[in-house]
């Protein structure tokens, strides 16, 4: 066994602010070349451990700390946060936060310079770090002239640059598309493969990080490690779901159809995975047993886009072309596509906030053009990603309450409307908390209710389930579910395979402006040619379905949301 | 939006100089026009500026923009001086040759005439040599400048930050504005002064509470990248100097050194042609 | 709370930035013709009041800076200074309220508008007319009826953009203590 590099024992941590502690007792070894992923539901502490590792606690969190943590058997209290970064390199998750150069070359060389590295060995070392990472022809360009991956790729050179030992990664997937998210897991592989590094990997998207090996996943929760086993073994108990993380989506089918997870069948990867003439038949019985739920009927049409044409300002190409799409009344829509697609551009025009050169859009046989921002808001509500960038107020009343003061209602009216909207969203029990002690997705909650308040009949969210663990997720998406039951439109903006699959009855693919796809979920995410040119990635299923020698893939995986949601239902 | 200062890249002898030298240039360029209002002296920086702004291959269609905004503050500005003070130039030079009577104190005087002359000149001589500077000099290099002329590199780094998140602090302005926008919030003269603060604050406090979260991130990202390790840091855009920056730099400090030596001739400021 | 040195250079980075976009593309329109509302002071009173003069007075500084410069009429150095003066003044602040923690009560209030209505009449009634008097040239009545307009809009425009900024971030700081949930 190679030498440790690092090692927590007993190791306890309570930050200043709090009255519990938020690690117990870790007792964690991570050795050279080794590839660890820890995961766990937000709040248990991986966060924190984190920032035990890279030196943040203590030095830029205080706290009280008790047992030792040492990295290359020096304790970090020795080290300081300079003396950690030289082994530890740390990838954050906000790739916009972690870029700090004007330009890729001068992020790449941040460290360097900070060590007074001089010419021209500054510059050949950043030209070495951008060729690992293969971002050398960009090395003049600024943050945002760069999709979400490519910003990832620099800030790995950013800390490769110092031929660090330990490479940790908070959350690297949150950022990226799946392709892109395929592509970095693939890429952290190569890296070490070739500096021979310790990767530690925190995120709760354990199917896309398995996409390479990994040798041990570490499971958190309350602070505590719950689990510190191989994929394959942590795979085949019932650590996860007792813990609500989501477990690969294979296995979820595996599960439906009465198959047990043994260590042996290889649970980390669909690729690996082996299954028997017993457990192949069990899935196609499962897939047989039930004729596929029938179509819904066409329900009539709410919003009209005819012949959409946009360009900003200043760029040269359109942002959106000659698009015609419809949406229907009371549907659950999902629209995907790469960043630059055109998804938020389209959905800014529906909004008001920028308006089309071409073409028309019809809500409700009402042309919208006739209409202002605020009219429009009354029809079609949009929620951002970031709740944080809705909320001006300190009370959540008042928060949800903005909208409906500000056209003027009478106060009476107000307090009717926001209890039942507060009733609707399951906030009637905080009424009278600031909006400051919520969780994220509480905040969440209230930025849809502050729309919700003005009765709009569709509501357009960015990314609703972004940065969200699985718990939370379902939590949201429960939640939109049920309104969607009400009567009202809901049109999400994401490239979250997950949702998609679950819970979206028809997907909108945009690719450079344009829709290249309109269909059920199921078809999307199984078809090759959409998959590439939307940048998505095919969900595991679908390879489970052929493994099985089920024919029609694609009834599989339609077979497999059917299910789900009737499971969820009940 | 990614070019708000408007740097334009192309091969000239101007671009060719470091940023320091031309920060350093500016400087005393820009010390040197405030210090005098003697006209010769001001008329030479004017016409020289202009030299320098072939040199650098920079077209007036380029910063023609730009020209605008400073148009329209020279005129407002020029106004202003005339509404107030009518009398500035003949308390300035001593002596009054009236030329039009406008009504009550509003007299034009030659002084007064010649006293704007002067203060467009100002323009005229600092003007063309802060677009120069602001269109010749790469913003990467400005950080790395500011600490060659002494200013500490923590300071230098935050003006280089600025720089850096301008774009996206107005991106996130922008669409947050929209949504807010959507709910109801406006920001036109129908409402009232305190309402439309108010208005605005809703706008502000989501994007500056967020700014303030983006502080923690990005400090968090320097400390573990080794920011503030040391007394010195060394800088990926910075340049050797060349022969040609000294002499930019001797060039701008002889100016400089007119300007003050003309002041002591000319026994203060102004060079009075009334006498 | 203690703060790193790190951190502050950053907090100077992002409120030039800030200052920067509030005093170039956020225009409200002002009751004079042709003039608009500088809510930029709100903000810079604001972080001032948080990290303390020194950061006050480089925000002022180097947000103000980069908007003369980008409109490309030079540097007008004396309100400029005035801004950083502002930014300085104003940041003395800090050490009398505990804003970082999330306390700002009504004597906070109180003392905070003190404060910038000091700052504000020394920076604009003083500093930015004397400044253009000295560098420019400019007749006395003119900059000082220039100052007087300026510093009066600035103190309004801080009274309400700057306490509500600050009170929403006292509020925004989770603090201990337990909330129940109603039924």
């Amino acid at each position: 066994m190679s030498d440790p590099i690092i090692q927590f024992e007993h190791f306890g941590f309570q930050y200043n602010a709090q009255s519990e502690p938020t690690l117990y007792d870790i007792n964690l070894t991570v050795r050279k070349g080794e590839k660890v992923l820890i995961a766990g539901p937000s709040g248990c502490g991986k966060s924190t451990l984190a920032h035990c590792i890279n030196g943040l606690i203590p030095f830029s969190y205080r706290g009280e700390s008790s047992g030792t943590l040492k990295i290359k058997g020096k304790e970090t209290g020795e080290l300081g946060i300079f003396g950690i970064s030289r082994t530890v390199g740390t990838v954050l998750q906000d790739p916009d936060g972690q870029f700090i150069g004007l330009t890729v070359a001068e992020d790449i060389a941040f460290a360097l310079e900070n060590d007074c590295v001089a010419e021209p060995e500054l510059h050949e070392r950043v030209q070495r770090a951008s060729r690992m990472v293969n971002i050398q022809d960009h090395l003049g360009h600024a943050p945002n002239e760069l999709s979400g991956g490519q910003k990832q790729r620099v800030s790995l050179a950013g800390v490769m640059v110092d031929d660090v030992e330990v490479l940790l990664f908070d959350e690297p997937l949150a950022n990226l598309d799946p392709a892109t998210g395929k592509t970095a897991m693939e890429l952290i592989d190569e890296i070490q493969r070739q500096t021979g590094a310790a990767v530690i990997i925190i995120e709760h998207r354990l199917e896309d990080v398995l996409h390479r090996h990994v040798d041990r996943i570490v499971l958190m929760g309350k602070g505590r490690i719950l689990a510190d086993t191989s994929p394959a073994e942590l795979l085949s108990g019932s650590w996860l779901a007792d813990s609500g993380i989501r477990e690969p989506l294979y296995l979820t089918a595996l599960k439906y159809a009465g198959v047990t997870i043994r260590p042996e069948m290889h649970p980390e990867s669909i690729e690996a995975l082996t299954l028997d003439e017993e457990d192949q038949k069990k899935l196609r019985d499962w897939f047989h047993a039930v004729p596929p739920a029938p179509e819904k009927p066409a329900r009539p049409v709410q919003l009209r886009a005819e012949g959409l044409g946009f360009s900003y300002p200043g760029k040269g190409r359109q942002t959106i072309r000659d698009l015609s799409t419809q949406i229907r009344q009371g549907e659950l829509l999902a629209i995907v596509g790469t960043n630059g697609a055109g998804k938020s551009t389209f959905s800014k025009l529906i909004c008001g906030f920028e308006t089309q050169q071409q073409g028309t859009l019809q809500f409700e046989d009402e042309d919208l053009a006739a209409l202002s921002i605020k009219e429009r808001a009354d029809r079609i509500g949009y929620v951002m990603q970031n709740p944080n960038q809705m909320i001006s107020k300190v009370m959540i009343f008042d928060e949800v309450a903005l909208g409906l003061r500000t056209r003027k209602m009478p106060e009476d009216e107000v307090r009717e409307r926001v209890e039942e909207t507060l009733k609707i969203c399951g906030l009637w029990p905080f009424r009278s908390w600031p909006i400051s002690a919520l969780s994220f997705g509480q905040k969440k909650r209230v930025t849809i209710a502050s729309i919700l308040a003005l009765r709009p009949k569709m509501i357009i969210l960015d990314e609703p389930t972004a940065g969200q663990d699985y718990r939370h997720y379902t939590d949201i998406m429960e939640f939109l579910t049920a309104l969607n039951r009400r009567g009202i439109t809901v049109v999400m903006i994401t490239h979250d395979m997950h949702l998609m699959l679950e819970y979206a009855e028809r997907a909108l693919v945009f690719s450079r402006g344009r829709i290249i796809a309109d269909t059920d979920c199921a078809a999307v995410l199984t078809d090759p040619a959409i998959i590439r040119e939307a940048s998505l990635k095919e969900t595991s299923l679908y390879e489970l379905g052929q493994r099985c020698g089920l024919e029609d893939s694609r009834a599989f995986v339609r077979r497999f949301i059917d299910y789900e949601r009737e499971v969820f239902r009940s | 939006m990614t070019n708000i200062f408007n740097y334009i890249d192309r091969p000239s002898p101007i671009h060719r100089l470091t940023g320091a030298t031309k920060l350093v240039c500016l400087l005393l360029w820009s010390f040197a026009a405030m210090a005098t209002y003697d006209t010769r002296l001001l008329v030479f920086l004017a016409l020289l500026s202009l030299v320098l702004f072939r040199v650098s291959r920079i077209g007036i269609r380029d910063v023609s923009f730009m020209l605008g905004f400073t148009a329209v503050f020279m005129v407002l500005n020029n106004l202003l001086v005339f509404v107030f003070s009518p009398q500035h130039g003949v308390e300035l030079y001593g002596s009054s040759h009236v030329l039009l009577r406008l009504g009550g104190r509003w007299i034009i005087t030659k002084e007064q005439l010649f006293y704007h002359l002067n203060l467009v000149l100002k323009y005229l001589a600092t003007i063309p040599i802060v677009l120069l500077f602001v269109c010749t000099t790469n913003p990467s290099e400005f950080a790395a400048s500011l600490n060659r002329i002494g200013v500490k590199y923590t300071i230098a780094y935050s003006v280089a930050l600025a720089l850096r998140y301008i774009p996206d602090i107005q991106r996130e302005y922008h669409e947050i504005s929209q949504a807010q926008q959507a709910r109801g919030i406006e920001m036109s003269k129908k409402e009232s002064l305190v309402k439309r603060l108010k208005s605005a604050s809703a706008i502000l406090i989501p994007l500056i509470l967020s700014s303030m979260d983006r502080i923690e991130v990005i400090s968090n990202a320097m400390e573990l990248r080794g920011f503030g390790k040391n007394k010195k840091r060394s800088w990926y855009m910075a340049r050797r100097f060349t022969r040609w920056d000294i002499l930019a730099m001797l060039g701008s400090a002889l100016l400089l050194a007119a300007a003050i030596l003309l002041n002591v001739y000319n026994g203060g400021r102004f060079w009075n042609p009334f006498i | 709370m203690k703060k790193s040195p790190v951190r502050t250079i950053v907090a100077i980075g992002i409120g030039a930035a800030l200052f920067f976009v509030l005093g170039r593309f956020v225009a409200i329109p002002s009751p004079v013709p042709n003039t608009n509302i500088s809510l930029q002071y709100g903000l810079l009173a604001f972080m001032a009041a948080i990290y303390g003069p020194i950061a006050g007075c480089l925000i002022g500084l180097i947000g103000h800076a980069l908007i003369d410069f980008s409109y490309g009429w030079g540097i007008w150095w004396s309100w400029v200074i005035a801004s950083a003066c502002f930014g300085f003044l104003i940041g003395l602040v800090a050490k009398r309220v505990n804003l970082a923690d999330g306390e700002f009560g009504k004597k906070d209030i109180l003392r905070f508008n003190l404060f910038q209505l000091v700052s504000h009449v020394i920076a604009w009634g003083l500093i930015a007319p004397v400044l253009d008097i000295v560098i420019y040239a400019e007749p006395a009545n003119k900059v000082f009826v220039q100052g007087l307009v300026g510093g009066i809009s600035n103190i309004v425009t801080t009274a309400i953009v700057g306490t509500l900024l600050c009170v929403a971030y006292a509020a925004a700081k989770p603090k201990k203590g337990s909330l129940k949930e109603e039924k």
